[in-house]
């Protein structure tokens, strides 16, 4: 067993940990935090999406031993507008993902911030990203919805993001 | 996940000597291939040394015009550097075409080039895999062998490097920096990784102890004008088919530089000579591609259910060096 | 020291509307905040402090027995609790027959006595569940089992067992056969014809939570929460397998992540769960690896389907043949009824419908949503576009020119008759008209682009439903059934129905879904559960009503004294005289004013009954009178699809870039969670028209792609905006005229894509899915 400190949403959790155990389960079934989701458990849907230091991550890959002392943002930890407008979208049904496609989009719409290309993004030296519909497809496509929500998760993201000062969508 | 020994390595001399003690020790970078693997019971290891904190996450700009690039540096993040976009489009295209936003601000350089095979029959231990297991047989050939190899396979492995990045470095003539107890070596990415031949499990040329420090891609004309065409089953997040890394300086009409290398269609990233060989000097025109790509998969073998890519490959080639002639044009 | 956890209600959003009629209206979910926030608990997230994990080991034989176990290694690892095998695991009781008079005897998803047999019927059957403290050491433990078998021989390859097929049972599915005149003869004369074979593969519901259970004995009360769409089968199931009294048994779901009929009946996951809690006398979390749900919990089943159109040269149909051979588990499943809507879309003037099915040694199939039509409807609406094509007719054209008065194969009356008019609702908003019907005549630089159509069509069951609703004195109202949230907005839409019946603001009601301790509710499935509560949910509100307008009645200062319930109208939180202007003094008075005349504190009202033998009674009332009803009456939601694709001149590759779905769904109850709806049914559709495909290995019978890297569901990058509209007119003959909209968006939608690909590249492919290699 390791003791880690593990930082989530502002709390400190001093917690000890066999090494096997992934960032999602220490979550969850150490920290009574079961906002983020598991699943496929394999990287491969995103609903487990965290934030990391304000960078998504895939928790369900990630040996929770790797992260003591780094600033993690589950969904619990999110008060945010993208919140409300996945709710006025109705970019969710069962909502299972929908933490998962929270946070994932969190932490795109700041690697868009940071002027971060994607793989649809036609001049890749253009230090600025215009967030069309196409671009938030290609950048949330980690993040599998199985009731097709997508359109309203889509539209939810790109209302967020036009309403901020430097992104343009 | 069977129980380890975890061991976190702050340098990377520590690093060495962890996985130099302990034979059956692996490398932990970004976790996303071998964390998976492990709690699918193909990895195994006894001990896991953590090199992500690891000081080696430097992109560097060399005197030459070329990068070296810390292997420890996130997939998202060599996609997003100015020098990489700007200089070398086909490394920020291929990376930007894997996985998904979150596993690449996981993955490393060095672990993408040493992820393992997603080959069905590899990852389900019930079945026979020469890979996993050398000398239980190959499932995969009288199965499904969709993402099979068609070049460069035999009939103990038809497995395919699923990486996309290691395509494109194959193509800049990228060199791979190696750290061991022993010292340090260099080795050309394109002789990396291995073929199967008889020994399928020997997927590279590094030795159990190795651990790859850096990543140096040499200047080079035709990079400035080179693309990632990637071919999948899902417009985003699915492996390759077939992708084409292609780098192509066209003078006066005739192609002065090129540098061609396939990925999904070998267990390495397949540097494309034959094609580059027809090209060089030639004039730049569609007959010409296809002629290039001809050559380049005349000796590709495929099985019922992946013959389709030797096709798919040789029109890839021509699509993107088509897309490329244009871009070079107007540029 | 276990408790079980309290009771979970979703919390209320703030009002759209506060008040006036809001059926139809595009209100927010209820539960949305609950959602985006984290909050809301699915089943394997309820906190019990003693819980142990349970992990499920998996036979890699098709067929055999088990000769030995070997479970030394796996119950030394720290902290096992147990390794169960058929050695050690305590009894149960096999699952019950099949009997038409209580549906809850359908629940098994397959006939195996788990851990009660030493028998493996298919490659990837639990022979063991390992139980310990954390999850990492059962599923290391799980993994230390080592089971050898006597393998048997097995029939694992579909394709192979074409041979030796047999007709279709009726069963859950409903595989029914259809005859009309000698469809084969007026074919072999038929001035036009096609008659091809169609193919689709298996698949997966992949629901983005797998399969959950945490289940906790105290003596032989049980409490279970399990990722399910069917509360009540779930309770009834268990308790005929554990041999105790449903009574005892609390089944809660207040949450499902997503079904499409994969959590509809009882898999093994569940089952072993309460094994294993009855063993270790712990409270037990079986959350299930997506391996596992791919390897316990059945799909849809492969389809072969010959589909044979004749036709005069005007393009009216002479005959119509849709035949089709799925596979069943050699331990349960059910005919995929391929020929459904063929037996009701076309006037043609001779039909040959036929389902026969092939058994398989293999895991059983189950109803994946809109089974029999989902990919029966790629057969013959694609069999539709060839023949439009041999007779150069517009497809639209051809399709509403055999529209059909009454059901062409059993001259029922339909309950609607709207295809032309989605038809010319779609083209109108696709802007169809500019179609040049010749393939590879459209383009967008290198990529060829296709249109293509094709009929949506699925007849919604309804099932009998309990409710209680409670009126309380300050206004506000309590709906309670153990209905199922499953991501249909089910609650929202229960909400707005009782506030339109009662005449309340909608943020005057609230609703408790998802608990057995609820008045029983019907299965989630077969696209009818907001029809089958709407209209207990009616009977209940109008009970409520008539005993406020009685008590007014009494009164002889109110102004409801002397009228009658036609006379009035619920509006403003009370009862008010239809026959003045709202606001009108003394028009009526408010439920809270004749409430607190009377001195009662509440008024309530409950449909069904707690007593089984009445409730078996009325249940079985029900479905003799909702038979009756469907001999007289085809009752189908419809729509029309229209699509275009890009596909990619060099490589194949097919993208999905426009769509257009008009539908007739009878009356929507809310406009956004109904739209939510349509559009994932669409995007389901996207899935199984281009890459979605369960590999199961013909050798071993063994799925190889149990995971959602390999098998393909569609992304964001794939989905393209999705248009949906639909005509909002009630049914006359359905509750509040509600038909359901879960199932009836996918139908039609692979064909479309396969239409239009045939469009853009000149190639028919008659095999899902549409991958690029069949394009090159």
């Amino acid at each position: 067993m390791i003791e880690v400190e593990l930082r989530v949403n502002g709390t400190a959790h001093r917690v000890e940990l066999d090494p096997r155990v992934s960032l999602l389960d220490a979550l969850r079934e150490q920290l009574g935090l079961t906002g983020t989701k598991k699943g496929c458990n394999q990287g491969a849907c995103g609903a487990c999406t965290v934030l990391v230091d304000g960078d998504r991550i895939a928790a369900c890959l990630a040996l929770a031993v790797q992260y003591g002392g780094r600033e993690i943002t589950t969904i619990e930890g999110v008060a945010h507008p993208l919140q409300r407008a996945f709710v006025r979208t109705d970019g969710l049904q069962c909502g299972y993902c929908t933490p998962g496609q929270i946070c994932s989009a969190l932490g795109m719409l700041a690697e868009a911030d940071a002027g971060m290309p994607s793989a649809v993004t036609e001049h890749l030296a253009e230090p600025r990203v215009t967030l069309s519909s196409a671009e938030v497809r290609e950048r949330m496509s980690g993040n599998l919805c199985r009731c097709g929500a997508y359109n309203g998760i889509t539209d939810a993201i790109r209302e967020v993001a036009g309403a901020r000062p430097g992104v343009s969508s | 996940m069977r129980p380890f020994e975890y061991v976190s390595a702050p340098d990377v001399a520590t690093a060495v000597r962890a996985i130099s003690d302990a034979p059956g020790a692996k490398l932990l970078g970004g976790g996303t291939n071998l964390v998976d693997l492990m709690r699918q019971d193909v990895e195994r290891p006894t001990t896991v040394v953590d090199i992500s904190g690891v000081p080696l996450t430097g992109v560097d700009e060399l005197p030459d015009g070329g990068l070296r690039i810390g292997a420890l540096v996130r997939n998202s993040r060599l996609a997003a550097h100015p020098v990489v976009r700007a200089r070398f489009p086909v490394l920020a295209q291929a990376l930007l075409s894997g996985a998904s936003g979150q596993l690449r601000n996981m993955a490393t350089v060095g672990g993408n080039l040493l992820q393992r095979t997603r080959c069905l029959y590899f990852v389900d231990a019930s079945a026979a895999c020469n890979k996993r297991e050398p000398g239980s047989g190959c499932d995969a050939v009288g199965g499904f062998h969709r993402g099979g190899a068609v070049l460069g396979a035999s009939e103990h492995c038809i497995a395919t490097h699923p990486s996309d990045m290691a395509v494109a470095l194959a193509a800049l003539d990228a060199v791979v920096e190696v750290e061991s107890v022993r010292g340090t070596r260099r080795v050309p990415l394109v002789e990396l990784h291995r073929l199967p031949g008889d020994t399928p499990h020997r997927e590279t040329e590094l030795e159990p102890d190795e651990l790859i420090t850096a990543v140096e891609v040499p200047a080079s004309t035709a990079a400035a004008t080179s693309r990632y065409r990637k071919v999948r089953d899902r417009a985003s997040f699915a492996f390759a088919l077939v992708s084409v890394a292609a780098a192509i300086d066209v003078q006066d009409g005739a192609v002065a530089a090129v540098r061609i290398a396939l990925g999904g269609v070998a267990a390495k990233p397949w540097r494309a000579y034959e094609a580059e060989r027809v090209l060089t000097g030639a004039r730049a025109t569609e007959a010409v591609f296809r002629e290039a790509a001809e050559a380049e998969l005349a000796g590709a073998v495929g099985l019922p259910g992946n013959e389709f890519k030797i096709e798919l490959a040789r029109r890839t080639i021509v699509a993107t060096l088509r897309q490329l002639r244009v871009e070079g044009g107007a540029a | 020291m276990t408790q079980a956890p309290e009771r979970v209600s979703p919390p209320v959003e703030p009002p759209v509307v506060d008040s006036g009629p809001v059926v139809g209206r595009p209100v927010d979910r209820v539960d949305g905040t609950a959602k985006t926030s984290g909050q809301a608990r699915y089943s394997a997230e309820f906190p019990y402090p003693d819980i142990t994990h349970a992990a499920l080991v998996h036979a890699d034989v098709a067929r055999g027995r088990i000769t030995t176990i070997d479970s030394a290694d796996a119950e030394a690892v720290d902290g096992v609790l147990a390794v169960i095998t058929h050695r050690n695991a305590p009894k149960m009781a096999e699952a019950p027959k099949v009997s038409l008079l209580d549906l809850s005897t359908m629940a098994a998803g397959t006939r195996v006595n788990y851990l009660n047999t030493d028998e493996v019927h298919w490659n990837g059957q639990p022979v063991a569940v390992v139980v310990a403290e954390t999850l990492d050491a059962a599923h290391a433990a799980a993994r230390l089992v080592r089971v050898q078998y006597e393998a048997l021989p097995a029939v694992t390859d579909f394709a192979a067992a074409q041979g030796d097929t047999k007709p279709a049972k009726g069963g859950m599915m409903g595989a029914g056969e259809a005859k009309k005149g000698d469809a084969e003869a007026a074919l072999a004369t038929a001035p036009v014809s096609v008659d091809a074979t169609y193919t689709t593969p298996p698949q997966n519901h992949n629901a983005i939570e797998p399969h959950a259970t945490t289940a906790f004995w105290d003596g032989d009360e049980l409490t279970v929460h399990d990722a399910t769409q069917s509360i009540d089968w779930v309770r009834k199931h268990l308790a005929i397998r554990f041999k105790v009294p449903a009574a005892g048994i609390r089944v809660v779901a207040t949450y499902v992540g997503g079904g499409f009929g994969g959590k509809g009946s009882v898999w093994a996951g569940t089952l072993l769960a309460v094994l294993a809690a009855r063993v270790t006398k712990r409270p037990v979390r079986m959350a299930l690896t997506r391996e596992a749900v791919f390897r316990t919990v059945g799909g849809r089943a492969p389809t072969v389907q010959r589909v044979a159109l004749g036709a005069g040269h005007d393009g009216l149909l002479t005959a119509l043949v849709h035949t089709g051979v799925s596979a069943v588990g050699r331990t349960g499943g059910n005919a995929e009824p391929v020929g459904s809507q063929s037996q009701h879309l076309y006037a043609a003037r001779s039909v040959l419908i036929q389902h026969r099915t092939t058994e398989l040694d293999m895991l059983p199939n189950t109803f994946m949503r809109a089974p029999g039509e989902a990919v029966g409807s790629f057969a013959l609406e694609s069999a539709v576009d060839e023949l439009a094509v041999e007779l150069a007719i517009d497809p639209v054209e051809l399709r509403t020119r055999n529209e059909p008065e009454r059901s062409p194969t059993d001259g029922k009356r339909f309950s609607r008759q709207n295809l032309a008019r989605v038809y010319a609702d779609g083209a109108e908003r696709f802007g169809w008209a500019a179609r040049d019907p010749k393939p590879r005549s459209m383009r967008d630089g290198r990529r060829l682009l296709g249109w293509g159509v094709a009929t949506a069509f699925h007849m919604p069951i309804q099932l009998p439903a309990d409710v209680s609703v409670r009126l309380s004195a300050d206004g506000t109202v309590l709906v309670r059934s153990s209905f199922h949230e499953i991501g249909v907005g089910a609650a929202t839409a229960q909400a707005q129905i009782t506030a339109d019946a009662l005449g309340v603001p909608l943020d005057a009601v609230t609703v408790e879904h998802g608990d057995s301790d609820q008045p029983p509710a019907p299965m989630a499935g077969g696209s009818g559960q907001t029809a089958s509560l709407a209209a207990a949910v009616l009977q209940a509100c109008d009970r409520i009503k008539r005993e406020a307008l009685a008590l007014a009645g009494k009164a002889p200062g109110s102004p409801l004294h002397g009228l009658r319930p036609a006379d009035l109208r619920a509006t403003g939180g009370g009862l008010f005289r239809a026959d003045v202007p709202a606001g009108a003094e003394h028009a009526g008075e408010t439920y809270a004013d004749i409430l607190a005349r009377a001195g009662r504190d509440h008024l309530e009202a409950r449909t069904g009954s707690d007593n089984r033998f009445r409730s078996a009674v009325g249940q079985a009332r029900f479905m003799a009178g909702f038979l009756n009803d469907r001999r007289k009456w085809v009752r189908a939601a419809i729509g029309a699809h229209f699509c275009e694709v890009a596909v990619d001149e060099d490589t194949g590759e097919v993208r999905v870039t426009r769509w257009v779905g008009v539908f007739d769904v009878g009356r929507v109850v809310n406009a956004k969670t109904a739209a939510s709806q349509l559009r994932g049914g669409v995007v389901m559709g996207i899935g199984a028209a281009l890459g979605e495909e369960t590999l199961l290995d013909p050798r071993t019978g063994r799925i190889m792609n149990p995971g959602l890297g390999e098998y393909h569901l569609p992304v964001h990058a794939d989905v393209p905006r999705i248009d949906v509209s639909y005509l909002d007119e009630p049914d006359p003959t359905a509750p509040l005229g509600i038909l359901g909209i879960g199932e009836v968006s996918i139908v039609g939608v692979a064909a479309a894509v396969a239409n239009a690909v045939h469009h853009a590249t000149g190639v028919r492919v008659r095999d899902l899915p549409v991958t690029l290699d069949r394009l090159l």
